[in-house]
């Protein structure tokens, strides 16, 4: 099962959550009924613009690969300045300008159009590195992320790779996806393609906003089961909670305001670790989703 | 009209809460302008009760099409996606034609070029929505791109570019932008040609580690920063690793902002905080815009 953590709002605790649940998960020797013998927990740490989920697993990491967008190599020597490049592409990342092609590498999304329709064949492709995937492991967590390189627009190309590095994830009992923040193309792209997306947010008027939003791409665009982690519960208001009552959305796990648990935090301890009796609760949480994503 | 924009990398340290409190400190005495430069989650908007004056489509790109008729079902269209939106669809109606999945397309036309029957077409694709307001602080420019869609740098520029107008036109002293998280295409639309960028960092490891990259990036596009710690008393030993970190840096920490359930308070009446009481919260945010003015 592939389960997303995301939000629309940012600093509402995914990477706490999406790590304690595998971390839950992970100290769990007997699974129940079913033989998961071999089978691991894995945790992908999607938002490649501000990756944090190593911090708190600190993992050992065991492969690496850079990754990018393909973009146009033209051979000056084949090429007849016929523009036709220029027309098709639809990102204006390549021009020609006094018999002189020109690519802007950082607009190009490798789409390859301006090598397909090159006449005269004159465009090869080259991988233009914007981003490095790495994978490892944290005792029984199979770990990977992405990094976008500073500087770099696109963090779908790096997502992109991060998730064919990591395949379907059929060798494992449970991959926790942590999303970037936000409701565009990044979040679209972690989402694409899990089992469940467990949304985190907090009682307050910006996170219902937001939680609105992440649920409007998550339920209504992609189609996904949706369940709620209200995070710093205890303060704000009531809007979260009449919001999930109205739309039918489970509300799994209350994470009460706690100084205890923000100091943990602070230093890279997830909830699981910090504060033991939280191990339950993120079991509890893991068969609420399994249910919700089966039914 | 000096452009301020507040980034953190992170998310929820506090932009917004920090750019409704500078606005309406700015506005007791000079003339200020508006961008909520977060369209996927804009949420200035809850504490500012914006008065629409206009409102746009945005239209972020294309779209491609496929025309059921035409489509032979021949799949060279799905060769040449690399985007993985074009499938072949079995049962149905439409039995062994082509379909293209939305949100997945990027609409690069290279199906539309490739197609041999002239059977995928490229549409508009509007996908968000702009606005210019009136509010208690000065006119605020703002947008939301709808659910899923691409293209929010494209959105950014569009709203700061509108924003410079209505400024430059209106006489306005202050553009002030409350910018999205992360580092890539809207943080970095968010920053460009800024004045200067204000950095909202949070006393957390992550927030250490998101801090340096947000930093590494204004400064890779030649922004002047400054950094500022909310809720600096939550671990005072990160905090001071956060100052440390920027003296080695050259970038100067221009203030310090209590954590306090005030800020949440303010939030829930929509208003600022300064606005809202006089604490420490507020003092901290006076002293920061004391600083950058």
């Amino acid at each position: 099962m592939i389960v997303a953590v995301a939000s629309g709002k940012g600093g509402t605790g995914k990477t706490t959550v999406a790590v304690s649940l595998a971390v839950a998960l992970a100290c769990q020797s007997d699974w129940g009924q079913v033989d998961h013998d071999g089978l691991r927990v894995r945790l992908v740490d999607c938002d490649v613009e501000e990756p944090n989920a190593h911090l708190f697993l600190k993992p050992e990491i065991q492969w690496r690969q850079d990754v990018g967008v393909l973009t146009p190599v033209v051979d000056e020597d084949r090429c007849t300045h016929c523009r036709r490049c220029v027309e098709v592409c639809a990102f204006h990342a390549i021009a020609v300008i006094a018999e002189k092609v020109l690519v802007f590498a950082e607009l190009c999304h490798g789409c390859g159009s301006c090598a397909f329709n090159c006449p005269e064949n004159a465009i090869r492709e080259e991988l233009r590195v914007t981003g490095v995937i790495e994978k490892g492991s944290a005792g029984k967590i199979d770990f990977a992320h992405g990094v976008l390189n500073v500087g770099e627009a696109m963090a779908v190309p790096v997502i992109r790779e991060l998730k064919k590095c990591v395949g379907k994830g059929e060798a494992a009992i449970l991959t926790v996806l942590d999303a970037p923040p936000g409701t565009s193309c990044p979040v679209v792209a972690t989402l694409a393609g899990a089992d469940y997306a467990l949304m985190v947010t907090e009682p307050t008027p910006f996170g219902l906003h937001d939680l609105k939003l992440a649920v409007k791409v998550a339920r209504d665009e992609l189609g996904l089961p949706v369940g709620v982690v209200v995070n710093r519960d205890g303060f704000g208001d009531q809007g979260v909670d009449e919001y999930c009552k109205a739309e039918g959305i489970p509300i799994l796990l209350r994470i009460p305001l706690d100084r205890r648990i923000a100091e943990a935090y602070s230093e890279g301890v997830d909830l699981v670790s910090a504060v033991p009796e939280y191990r339950d609760l993120f079991l509890e949480l893991y068969r609420k989703i399994r249910r919700g994503a089966s039914g | 009209m000096k452009q301020i924009v507040v980034l953190s990398g992170k998310g929820g340290t506090g932009k917004t809460a920090l750019v409704a409190a500078l606005a309406h400190l700015a506005s007791e005495r000079a003339c200020t302008i508006l961008v909520d430069a977060d369209v996927d989650a804009s949420n200035l908007e809850l504490l500012l009760a914006p008065r629409q004056r206009e409102t746009h489509d945005f239209a972020g790109g294309q779209v491609a099409v496929v025309d059921f008729d035409a489509c032979t079902g021949c799949g060279l269209c799905q060769e040449v996606c690399r985007f993985e939106a074009i499938s072949i669809r079995s049962g149905g109606v439409n039995d062994g034609v082509c379909t293209i999945d939305p949100i997945a397309c990027e609409g690069c036309a290279s199906c539309f070029y490739r197609c041999p029957d002239r059977a995928i077409h490229m549409d508009e694709r509007v996908s968000g929505r702009w606005f210019l307001s009136d509010t208690r602080f000065g006119p605020l420019l703002h947008a939301q791109l709808f659910a899923a869609q691409e293209n929010s740098g494209k959105l950014v520029t569009l709203v700061k570019q509108q924003a410079r107008e209505v400024g430059l036109a209106e006489g306005r002293d202050y553009l002030i932008i409350d910018g999205p998280p992360g580092i890539g295409c809207p943080a970095i639309a968010a920053c460009s040609g800024a004045d200067l960028a204000l950095l909202v960092a949070e006393p957390t490891l992550a927030g250490v580690h998101d801090l340096e990259r947000v930093l590494a990036t204004v400064e890779h596009f030649g922004v002047t920063t400054l950094v500022c710690i909310n809720k600096h008393d939550v671990n005072v030993a990160r905090a001071a690793e956060i100052e440390r970190y920027c003296t080695s840096r050259g970038v100067e920490v221009v203030g310090r902002i209590p954590f306090d359930t005030v800020v949440t308070e303010a939030m829930v009446q929509g208003r600022a905080v300064t606005e809202y009481t006089d604490g420490p919260v507020s003092s901290g945010m006076k002293t920061i815009w004391d600083k950058i003015k």
